[in-house]
């Protein structure tokens, strides 16, 4: 079956779809979290909360399934990494853990200090899952030491690496500002006047990330640009990016939230499109030797099983956008604070 | 410790505290979608008020099973890198499958049954409610197969040799339909459908003793025992045809449910003790009705436990004690049904104050069932991860050592044990605030809108 595809290819651009989901979605609902904190008065953080209250676990699945479909389509990439992160990706898992019961039991009693106690679980759980995602692609992006049985032997603190963290940061940064758009589109009153207030800064916070790890990575890392050199009209995908960057202060400027909110969605895309364009074909680099690096085709499934997948991708994907989409349009415009609210 | 055994109890806390949840969620889907169906067709609001009222329990544990549901999906990733590599092609398939064709379609249309009453008609709602409980089920369909393959493994070969084997896909249905799936999908959902009928049962029990909430409390005793009954009889007859299924293709692990050693006729113990040191088994015993229920007939002998390697058998007295009390707990799940049926029915049921009063602890009842048949089925594989092909102690990851599993170990039993305690808390605050007081238990701590104090 679909002899005129090369699945590994397809699967490779699958997963990305599935993680830039992931980040796109969850990006502005961690972006919620991170400035909750500096949200005060209870009704407000309520407000904040149910800026996400119907969505964020769906966003959440997307997650789930990329892990699922990295598995199936990618075992030897889910294998190692998942192993050789360990630490990291427990850590993860607790936050995550945490920020789901925290939006989940926060509401559910009316005490000043068990509503501030989870507020604070809620908000710094929010932060620490974008940084260690970030520190996460920061340190894939660097290359691991992938050895020949296809292992990675690495310490957690090894992962702390000040690029890894640079990364991390910029994606806080990135997810901060993604958040105080969608909760400028959610909120009115005073409340969405203070957040529009704070888009400008979280801004302003990201493009200095942002031009900071690109300058090091062209500097440090050659082989993340190396595939832009033989192939110079990629670069019209870093100027687009760019461009749609600066697109963001330009709506709010004009006070056009919603298209400001569609060009940060299209800013976390074309990152990651430029980071995958960047890595292939490689989907964990080896620092060690080449030759031990998983890519695309020594990591993947057999053949069969891409294939089934790939059935399954077809049915899937039209159902999994049209509840994407009804949720999203149901739930569309202010929040109300009602008696089913979080 | 050794990171083996470390690995093993991080695993086995973590899914037996996980499966604390989703069987509520199956269970209560069940439970709502009969009774929205009642409310849409009678337009009694005593139902809107259930629903309601149910539908935020259902969101508590639907929201506590998806933390926990996390874990164990990057678990097998981080613990069991060499198992993952060895079955990617097959388990990851289901697993994905899980994500695209269940969750998604759980988590969607979970958010307009919770938020979306005002935003939607009542036939929408009613959809959404039938969406995410079918969504709870297919969830169930596609991870019980993925386990179902770890113990009847089918539709599969193997390529490489040595630490290179992997399993790859041959025959994508044959793995869907390997030959444990049905039988054993079929008992999970029976579970879970016991767990959130009583559930619902011991909360209304409780109303009931307390004298409030009359109606709501006994239109829902009503459908519950309905549910229970129904459910507690599917289980005898899908665990009838599991243990056939069992000795069928993994006779060691049914020889190790009834302490069986010699290949004779098989007895069937109602209550018993295994001596593995000396192979022997003691109890109370019905002689013969093993043969007769795997062939009906007295006589014919049953593959003992010595017809296999000492290396290749289960421990044998935890998976005979967990089944034993499994199936003891189902039959007393079947009396408690019909005898709640039969009071309600009979209008008697809120005078029977001691009945009443065992009916609001069943509820511990199906989750014990629900542990204790998953510990047999499990530790009843050993010690295989997948049946006859790849041992639990190959299956580790290797770049993982003691000191980093027993780190999570701990954190996993601190967070576990501190939601757990938590989830008991909110859910004894939301019974005692009763139906009646939804909106009352959110507004006492408000301000006004808008006021920004900074």
């Amino acid at each position: 079956m679909y002899e005129f595809l090369d699945l590994n290819i397809t699967w490779f651009i699958l997963v990305g779809i599935l993680l830039t989901g992931y980040a796109i979605l969850d990006g502005f609902d961690l972006g919620i979290g991170i400035l909750h904190l500096f949200v005060k008065g209870d009704i407000n953080r309520r407000i904040m909360i149910n800026s996400i209250g119907p969505v964020w676990d769906g966003n959440e699945v997307w997650l789930v399934t990329g892990g699922g479909a990295l598995f199936a389509a990618f075992p030897e990439v889910y294998a190692s990494v998942f192993s050789g992160f360990y630490v990291a990706i427990m850590l993860v898992i607790f936050v995550i853990i945490f920020r789901a019961v925290a939006i989940e039991f926060r509401s559910k009693n009316p005490s000043p200090r068990w509503r501030t106690a989870w507020d604070w679980a809620f908000s710094l759980s929010s932060l620490f899952i974008a940084l260690i995602f970030g520190v996460a692609l920061g340190n894939i992006i660097l290359g691991v030491p992938l050895s020949a049985d296809k292992e990675i032997y690495i310490s957690f603190w090894e992962l702390l690496n000040p690029y890894a963290i640079l990364v991390g940061i910029t994606t806080v940064a990135l997810f901060t500002m993604h958040g105080a758009i969608y909760g400028v589109l959610k909120t009115e009153g005073e409340l969405q006047q203070k957040l529009k207030s704070w888009v400008n800064n979280t801004i302003i916070f990201f493009v200095i990330c942002y031009v900071s790890t690109t300058m090091v990575t062209l500097i440090y890392i050659p082989r993340m640009v190396e595939v832009f050199k033989s192939h110079p009209y990629l670069f019209v995908i870093a100027i687009i990016n760019m461009l749609v960057i600066a697109n963001i202060p330009r709506e709010i400027y004009h006070n056009r939230e919603f298209r400001a909110f569609i060009s940060s969605c299209f800013s976390i895309l074309f990152l990651l499109v430029l980071f995958a364009i960047g890595n292939y074909p490689y989907i964990v680099f080896s620092n060690i030797s080449n030759e031990f690096s998983l890519d695309i085709y020594n990591a993947a499934s057999s053949r069969k099983t891409l294939e089934v997948m790939f059935t399954m991708a077809l049915i899937g994907i039209p159902f999994v956008l049209a509840y994407t989409i009804s949720i999203y349009w149901i739930f569309r415009g202010k929040v109300k604070i009602d008696s089913m609210s979080y | 410790m050794d990171v083996l055994i470390l690995s093993r109890i991080q695993f086995a806390f973590t899914v037996a505290f996980h499966y604390i949840y989703p069987p509520m969620s199956i269970g209560l889907g069940v439970f709502l979608v009969v009774m929205e169906f009642l409310y849409l067709k009678t337009n009694n609001p005593i139902y809107e008020k259930i629903v309601r009222f149910w539908v935020k329990i259902f969101a508590l544990t639907f929201a506590l099973g998806v933390a926990t549901g996390i874990v164990m999906e990057f678990e097998f990733g981080t613990n069991w890198a060499t198992y993952s590599r060895y079955v990617g092609d097959v388990f990851g398939s289901a697993l994905a499958a899980e994500g695209i064709f269940a969750f998604f379609l759980e988590s969607g249309f979970l958010a307009i049954l919770v938020f979306g009453w005002n935003k939607v008609s009542k036939k929408v709602h009613f959809i959404s409610t039938i969406m995410v409980a079918l969504g709870a089920h297919l969830s169930a369909v596609w991870i019980v197969v993925a386990n179902s393959w770890m113990q009847t493994p089918a539709g599969f070969h193997i390529v490489g040799e040595g630490l290179n084997a992997r399993a790859e896909i041959v025959d994508f249905w044959a793995m869907v339909f390997n030959p444990s799936s049905i039988e054993r999908l079929t008992h999970t959902l029976g579970g879970a459908w016991l767990t959130g009928a009583f559930l619902v049962i011991s909360v209304s029990a409780y109303y009931l003793l307390k004298n409030k909430h009359l109606e709501f409390s006994l239109k829902s005793l009503k459908i519950g025992f309905i549910i229970a009954l129904v459910a507690s009889l599917f289980q005898l007859i899908t665990g009838h045809s599991s243990a056939k299924q069992v000795y069928e293709y993994q006779p060691a692990k049914l020889a190790a449910f009834e302490g069986h050693y010699e290949t004779t006729k098989g007895d069937l113990y109602l209550i018993g003790w295994v001596d593995e040191k000396n192979q022997n088994t003691v109890g109370i015993k019905i002689p013969g009705l093993l043969s007769y229920l795997l062939f009906n007939d007295f006589e014919k002998p049953v593959t003992g436990l010595n017809e296999f390697k000492k290396e290749d058998r289960p421990p044998v007295n935890i998976v005979f004690q967990t089944y034993h009390f499994m199936v003891g707990i189902g039959f007393l799940l079947i009396l408690l049904s019909i005898l709640g049926l039969y009071l309600t029915l009979k209008n008697k049921i809120a005078d029977n104050k001691t009945f009443l009063f065992v009916s609001v602890f069943s509820v511990i009842l199906p989750h014990l069932a629900n542990q204790l048949g998953w510990m047999s089925a499990e530790i009843g594989r050993q010690p295989w991860i997948v049946y006859n092909l790849l041992r639990t102690k190959d299956a580790l990851s290797k770049s993982v050592d003691g000191n980093e599993v027993m780190f999570s170990l701990i954190l996993f039993t601190l967070i576990y044990v501190l939601l757990f305690i938590l989830f008991i808390y909110l859910l004894d605050k939301k019974i005692k605030s009763g139906p009646d007081n939804l909106k009352a238990s959110y507004d006492v701590y408000t301000e006004k809108p808008n006021i920004i104090k900074s």
